[in-house]
């Protein structure tokens, strides 16, 4: 029994061999987690809005991107953008930001969704009311609508991004040394199995929460600035609908 | 670059063959098998006693908040390969079947926590007069369950259970990490012995859009008709 309680020897070993490729594994999962969100909310925002426009033909193409890049699986865009663009506009590869470019690409198509339909959920009065007020396009979404659906959209940007962070570990199809590839290496080169799998689990499991705990901040101060008491909020029912 | 007919029309036949063979039975089986586990961890996350519902929904989000890819690459090489059931194949094809029931375990476990959250949303939706009305006629707790609760909360966890095996299915290239032969590693495989990756990467693309779609269109349909 005194084993289970003890770190055996062998795991602090491994990782102090090891600890250094595993702060680099970690730092590109962050960058990627950090900078493939980031271009995942600005591209959800845009394609959001124009699925929300009266021209008709921006609301069109907006359905077709997101339609197509929810349609097609990640792995495959990945593939596209690593495989098939350089050849196509001869602009080299850059594996780091071919991955970025892919999952913000997916996510945000994916977070679009959820970003029209927290859009849609705001009562319809208030936009009827922007009308009769006749206001400029850009003050009622900045002013009057904007400030709502902000609310309604983090829990299910929430869970996406959580998603996202765990979508970082597609590095591991195009040889770039994320958290995934570097403890498969250093497994390849036989370094203690469960240690390095492990200690790259439970990082990826607390990056995860600290995404969704930081997310979940911004959304009780969005409630509040509503003047709304937080709510305990349904993430999972947030994005379902977003994922089909 | 050209886009080469040829490559085209050689590769198809082999990666629908992919598709069908192994990408597809994938999602089915673990879809399936997702759903049953979801509706024992939503239910076992209700029934259980305080702490042992604590540690139940604990392990259900460690499995949740880490990366499939790592997930199979841990339950292949740590856990099973240590137990030489891999090493003890008769042939390659045994060896690549065994490969994918470990990826049917990874995806079906992965997916029923969040199923098990679908039918969490559903059972929550049931009106607490259903419960009542269950107590008032001393069903067993089994048969409130059985009769009462499951059947609606199904009808209303239905779509999103849909919207998650859709999820699934284009996860379904993770299997790459385990060098299961689905449909996108072929893809690679074909395209980097012709030194072209559009003909074959286009396929792929549109494979899961004609497959993806129409189940997602189907799903919002459902949305609109079960929920209420």
């Amino acid at each position: 029994m005194a084993e289970l309680f003890t770190v055996p020897a062998g795991v602090i070993s491994t990782v102090q061999a090891n600890w250094q490729q595993l702060l680099g594994g970690l730092k590109i999962t962050v960058e990627l987690s950090v900078f493939g969100g980031a271009l995942a909310f600005v591209i959800a925002v845009v394609l959001g809005l124009a699925a929300m426009t009266r021209f008709a033909v921006l609301r069109m193409i907006s359905r077709i991107i997101v339609e197509f890049f929810r349609g097609t699986s990640l792995v495959v865009q990945l593939f596209f953008l690593v495989f098939v663009t350089p050849v196509v506009f001869g602009w080299g590869s850059h594996p780091l930001v071919f991955a970025f470019v892919a999952l913000g690409l997916n996510y945000g198509a994916y977070g679009s969704e959820v970003v029209r339909g927290a859009l849609t959920a705001v009562p319809k009065e208030q936009w009827e009311c922007t009308t009769a007020l006749s206001m400029p396009w850009v003050t009622k979404i900045r002013r009057i609508i904007w400030p709502q659906a902000w609310a309604l959209m983090l829990p299910g940007l929430n869970s996406l991004m959580v998603m996202l962070v765990k979508g970082t570990a597609i590095a591991l199809f195009i040889g770039l040394l994320d958290l995934t590839s570097v403890s498969d290496n250093l497994q390849k080169q036989g370094a203690e199995r469960f240690t390095v799998y492990g200690i790259s689990f439970v990082l990826y499991y607390l990056l995860a929460m600290a995404f969704s705990a930081f997310l979940r901040r911004i959304e009780v101060r969005a409630q509040r600035r509503l003047g709304l008491k937080p709510t305990k909020t349904d993430t999972n029912r947030a994005t379902a609908g977003a994922l089909a | 670059m050209h886009w080469d007919w040829s490559i085209a029309r050689d590769a198809l036949p082999v990666m629908l063959k992919a598709f069908f063979e192994v990408t597809l039975v994938v999602t089915v089986v673990a879809s399936i098998l997702s759903a049953l586990l979801g509706l024992i961890w939503a239910i076992g996350l209700r029934e259980m006693p305080g702490a042992l519902s604590k540690v139940l929904a604990f392990v259900l989000s460690l499995l949740r908040n880490t990366p499939i890819p790592l997930q199979l690459l841990i339950a292949a090489y740590a856990i099973v390969q240590p137990t030489g059931w891999l090493s003890h194949t008769s042939s390659l094809a045994q060896y690549q079947h065994r490969l994918i029931i470990i990826g049917i375990v990874v995806f079906a476990l992965q997916y029923s926590t969040y199923m098990a959250e679908s039918y969490r949303g559903g059972i929550e939706s049931i009106r607490s007069g259903q419960w009542e009305a269950a107590t008032a006629l001393s069903l067993p707790r089994r048969r409130t369950w059985q009769a009462v609760i499951v059947p609606q909360a199904m009808r209303a966890a239905l779509p999103s259970l849909g919207n998650w095996a859709i999820a699934m299915f284009k996860d379904t290239p993770y299997l790459i990490a385990i060098s299961v032969p689905e449909m996108v590693s072929q893809a690679q495989d074909i395209g980097g012995n012709n030194f072209s990756y559009i003909e074959v990467m286009t396929i792929a693309g549109l494979i899961f859009l004609v497959a993806s779609y129409p189940t997602a269109i189907l799903m919002r349909t459902l949305e609109k008709k079960l929920v209420y």
